[in-house]
Formats: structure tokens, C-alpha cells, sequence
């Protein structure tokens, strides 16, 4: 069972991204469960949700506790919010930043996916869409596959500037 | 099709397979995504049915014992506080013999105000001569809403039908679904009691004494024949989908020496529970109870029992444990856990059953009161 942590700010897409990253690992011929967690959130606050992938069926509902990847959307959050809680040493934190950002004992892998919608002009009601670009992160790491990355990106927004987001961030980035 | 989605949408998608003629409803979280799916169904012409925007939920089940009254096929959806408002009419629809069907998103009930899963609110409607069953994946949610259709409308059954499912936990949880056409496997309705206007008939009228019991046990003998209907319609489904349903989903029963008992996603989550649980020498199986009304019968006999209820009946006990011990020779560790979407993990629950003391009840996260 390969467990995912997402972080982000309401209104950013971490919910959105969960459940497409989880339609991409069903598309590969995965079991994936998709949990955001409800909370009295709002615009701005931060929010978390969870992605389960596995070969065999997933039979577990509750929050993820020890993920094996953490993804951060927005990296004001590492300020605010303990995004290492139950990461194992060694373990992958995916980061949205146009800079690295150490993280002593983790493995960082930084992508400015905020640069990528702003370039693409692929913002929505004033905020750069991150959703659909994390997706060719998660496909470089190996988590998803690009195609199925793309065939869930494109079967839920009609804007192919989603999938060229997504193609881009997969050729950008340095895992 | 064969995709991910939420438990909401499992629900949604069969109801369009279902075909109703009406759905009236009002929008509560968490239930608010299945009305509002089939709400864009019936615009986009994908389902031919009236949809009914009302006012309130007792107004929803309201039209809904109109519509069900002429002998027409409805649904609506609801929640915690709608599920209260509607509590005279729930009573109505089973006494009038509406094999309505119903989602009911299980939320906590208010104060303090809460959005999060608990089953109190269905339970609460225990008594109110609805057929309840409680599922646990976005595909047993599909699965079952179709069964209920049939179940409600069987000549030997006539009463309405309310399908539970955790709030959040499973309503916005996405899944693996499959959706196939449901064919020919519900039969069209045929309700021998429908409002004919060219056979104009009084309904429900002032009921004396000499007869009032008489229609109560018309209800309770439904209920009792209910039973082999539901054996009945899950053998069909498996028939004609390949997925087998039945009273409760045993999990690893066969040595089992320790039981753990639970409703909804409690009870998956505790097969996970029970393969820790294994691991470490205990040999621990679990019964995930889906009818609780009728009440399914459960064969616990010379195995210790740990009940978990994401509910409380206040001075008595869990409502699960409590039907437990009156239907199965069993002193059962009652564990109330998970009330108002309280975080509950496998771990919590294997912990649950190694720390069990029969007939104990403990209350997960309540410091100093938690054995009692």
C-alpha cells in the first residue's frame, strides 16, 4: 500500500488533486481510495487529504498516519503546519516552490507548479491552478503514470491547458 | 462504467438506474452531492423523473408519500437534522405501506453542532417500521440502493426502504465503482393499494381500537417476511452482478475466537483491525452487520464479543450492543467509538479488543470514564 499525504490551502485543488491522482492509480490498473478530510475549512485555510494505492483492495477508511509521500501545495504551509507528521526518515516531500527548501533528514523534490500555471495563464477566479500540473510531478516520481495522469486530467477539465500543465511539470522537474 | 467515485455518487447513479418518477428532496451536508447529482441528471434529460425542490424535509417525505401513494416509484436523500424533521412522516410511510426508498447520509445530531458520521440519527428512527440497512463502499452503496428498490416494492414487503451511509467517511470518500445497467432487474411497480381516481377510496381513515393493532402487525409480519425476501432479491443481484450481499459480511469467522461487531465503515475498517490482530496470535474474525431492520440474526455462540457503536441510546447503552445481547446469548465488550466522526483506526480497534472485558463498556477518548 503506497500512502499519500496532500497539504494545501482551501481553494488550491489538494482535494481535487487527490482524486485525480487516484483515478490516474485506478487507470493503471490500481485498487485507490481518494479521503479528503472535512473540516470547518474555508478559502485559505489549510486543508489535508489522503490517497491510498494498492494492488489489492483497500479496506481501511481512516486518515493516513504514516504517509509514504507528502505532497505541500502551498509552501507557506511549513511554517504553519506540521506536514512531516508520521513521514518516515528518508522519506519524499513533494513541494511546490519556485526555490528548494531543505528539509534536513527528507527527500525534496521542489517544482514550481505555481510558475507552470502562470506561464500557461492556466489561473482560475484569481488562482493559479495546481491540481492538474502535481499530477506530472507524481508521474515523474514513478507514483502514476504520465498517460494515466493525462487521461484523468483531460476526462475531467474541457481546458487542455490542464494536460499541458501536467506534460510540462513531468519535463521540468528533477526528482 | 467502471471508475472511482464517491459513496454520494454510487448512491446517485443508482437511483437513475432505478428510474423513479419522483424525487423530492431537500439539500443537507453530506447528502447535499446525491440530490444535487440527480437534480443535474433530471435537467441534462439522462433521468425522466419530477424532481421536487421543497421547502424542508418533512415536506420532502411529505410529496414523497404523495407521490408513492398513486403508486409511483420515489426516493429522496437526507441527513441528520433533515432525517429528525421528517420523523412524523418516516412514521406515515411505513404505517400507509410506501415502499419508498431513502439514502440517509448518517450525520452526528446536533448540539454541539456536528457534520461528521454517527449513526444516532437512523437509529433514533429505529421504531418507525422502516426497513434500515447500513453499507460500507461506494460499490455496496450502488449495489444495495438497486436491492432496496426491489425489497420495498415486493407484495410481501410494501414498506420503505432507508439505505445508511457514513458521512464523509464514506459519502466523499472516492472508490472503485462499477455501474452496469440494471435491466430488467427491478420489476415495474405494482402497488395494490395505489389512489385510483376512477375507484375513489378513503386512506388512513380514524382507526378505533377494534382494528388500530390489526395494521400494526400487518407491519410487523412484513418485517418478519422481509427476512426471506431480502435472502431472496441479494440471491438475484448475485445472480445477475456477481456480488453477494447478505444480513452482515463475516470477515475471517471461521476459527474465530473474538468477534468484533460493528455497522458501516467501522466494520470494514475493523477486518483490517482483525488481520493485525491475527498476526499477533489473537484469533480475532468480524461480523459487519448490513440489516438492521429486520435485525439480522447473528450466531456468536462460545465467542467473546467486542461491539462497537457509533451511537449512544443515553441510559441504556449502545444501541448495537443492546440489540446484541437481546437476540444472541453473547456478553459482549461494548465499545462506543467514532461519535461525530471521531478519528477511529484499525489500530484503535485491535486495541479495542485486546484491552475487552466482557460486559464492560468503554468510551473511546473520554478520559477517566472510559471503563465503566
Amino acid at each position: 500500500m503506497f500512502e499519500i499525504r496532500i497539504h494545501s490551502r482551501g481553494g488550491q485543488g489538494g482535494v481535487t488533486a487527490a482524486r485525480l491522482i487516484a483515478l490516474a492509480a485506478f487507470y493503471d490498473g490500481k485498487q485507490a481510495t481518494a479521503t479528503p478530510f472535512y473540516g470547518a475549512e474555508r478559502r485559505g485555510a489549510p486543508i489535508v487529504a489522503f490517497v491510498r494505492i494498492c494492488d489489492t483492495i483497500i479496506r481501511t477508511c481512516c486518515q493516513v498516519k504514516e504517509p509514504d509521500l507528502v505532497v505541500v501545495l502551498d509552501p507557506t504551509l511549513l511554517s504553519t503546519v506540521n506536514v512531516l507528521k508520521g513521514l518516515a526518515p528518508g522519506g519524499t516531500v513533494l513541494l511546490n516552490s519556485p526555490h528548494p527548501v531543505p528539509l534536513d533528514g527528507y527527500r525534496v523534490v521542489t517544482a514550481d507548479l505555481t510558475g507552470t500555471a502562470l506561464v500557461l495563464d492556466l489561473v482560475i477566479a484569481g488562482s493559479p491552478v495546481l491540481d492538474t500540473s502535481v499530477l506530472g510531478v507524481l508521474a515523474k516520481i514513478g507514483v502514476i503514470s504520465l498517460d494515466s495522469a493525462k487521461r484523468a486530467i483531460a476526462e475531467n477539465f474541457a481546458d487542455p491547458r490542464n494536460v499541458t500543465a501536467a506534460e510540462k511539470a513531468f519535463a521540468e522537474v528533477a526528482v | 462504467m467502471h471508475t472511482i467515485a464517491t459513496g454520494n455518487r454510487g448512491v446517485a447513479e443508482a437511483v437513475r438506474e432505478a428510474k423513479p418518477g419522483v424525487v423530492a428532496a431537500y439539500p443537507i451536508t453530506p447528502q447535499t452531492e446525491i440530490v444535487e447529482l440527480i437534480a443535474q441528471y433530471v435537467a441534462q434529460g439522462t433521468m425522466q423523473a419530477t424532481y421536487i425542490p421543497v421547502e424542508s424535509e418533512h415536506s420532502a417525505m411529505a410529496a414523497c408519500i404523495g407521490a408513492s401513494a398513486t403508486g409511483i416509484r420515489t426516493f429522496t436523500a437526507t441527513s441528520s437534522q433533515g432525517l429528525l424533521y421528517m420523523h412524523e412522516m418516516l412514521h406515515w410511510a411505513a404505517g400507509a405501506r410506501l415502499p419508498i426508498v431513502m439514502a440517509n447520509v448518517n450525520r452526528a445530531v446536533a448540539p454541539p453542532w456536528n457534520v461528521w458520521a454517527d449513526h444516532t440519527d437512523a437509529l433514533s428512527q429505529r421504531d418507525t417500521g422502516w426497513l434500515q440497512v447500513y453499507v460500507a463502499t461506494a460499490q455496496e452503496a450502488y449495489d444495495t440502493m438497486l436491492m432496496a428498490f426491489r425489497i420495498a416494492e415486493h407484495e410481501d414487503v410494501l414498506l420503505p426502504v432507508m439505505v445508511n451511509l457514513d458521512g464523509f467517511i464514506l459519502s466523499h470518500t472516492m472508490q472503485p465503482l462499477e455501474t452496469t445497467p440494471a435491466g430488467d432487474f427491478i420489476p415495474p411497480l405494482s402497488l395494490p393499494h395505489a389512489i385510483n381516481t376512477k375507484d375513489p377510496a378513503a386512506y388512513s381513515p380514524l382507526t378505533g381500537p377494534e382494528y388500530y393493532f390489526g395494521f400494526r402487525w400487518e407491519i410487523e409480519r412484513s418485517m418478519r417476511d422481509a427476512r426471506q425476501v431480502i435472502r431472496e432479491v441479494e440471491d438475484a443481484f448475485a445472480a445477475k452482478f456477481g456480488r453477494r450481499y447478505g444480513p452482515a459480511e463475516e470477515y475471517r469467522m471461521e476459527d474465530a475466537e473474538v468477534v468484533i461487531v460493528a455497522m458501516g465503515t467501522l466494520g470494514r475498517e475493523a477486518q483490517v483491525a482483525v488481520d493485525r490482530l491475527r498476526q499477533e496470535g489473537i484469533p480475532a474474525g468480524a461480523i459487519r452487520l448490513r440489516w438492521f431492520r429486520p435485525f439480522a440474526r447473528l450466531d456468536l455462540a462460545g465467542r467473546e464479543v467486542v461491539v462497537i457503536d457509533r451511537d449512544y441510546s443515553f441510559g441504556f447503552g449502545g444501541v448495537l450492543a443492546s440489540s446484541l445481547r437481546a437476540t444472541a446469548p453473547c456478553n459482549p465488550y461494548s465499545v462506543i467509538a467514532g461519535l461525530g466522526g471521531q478519528e477511529v483506526t484499525y489500530a484503535d480497534i485491535a486495541g479495542f479488543v485486546r484491552q475487552r472485558k466482557p460486559g464492560g463498556e468503554f468510551w473511546f477518548g473520554v478520559e477517566n470514564h472510559g471503563d465503566v
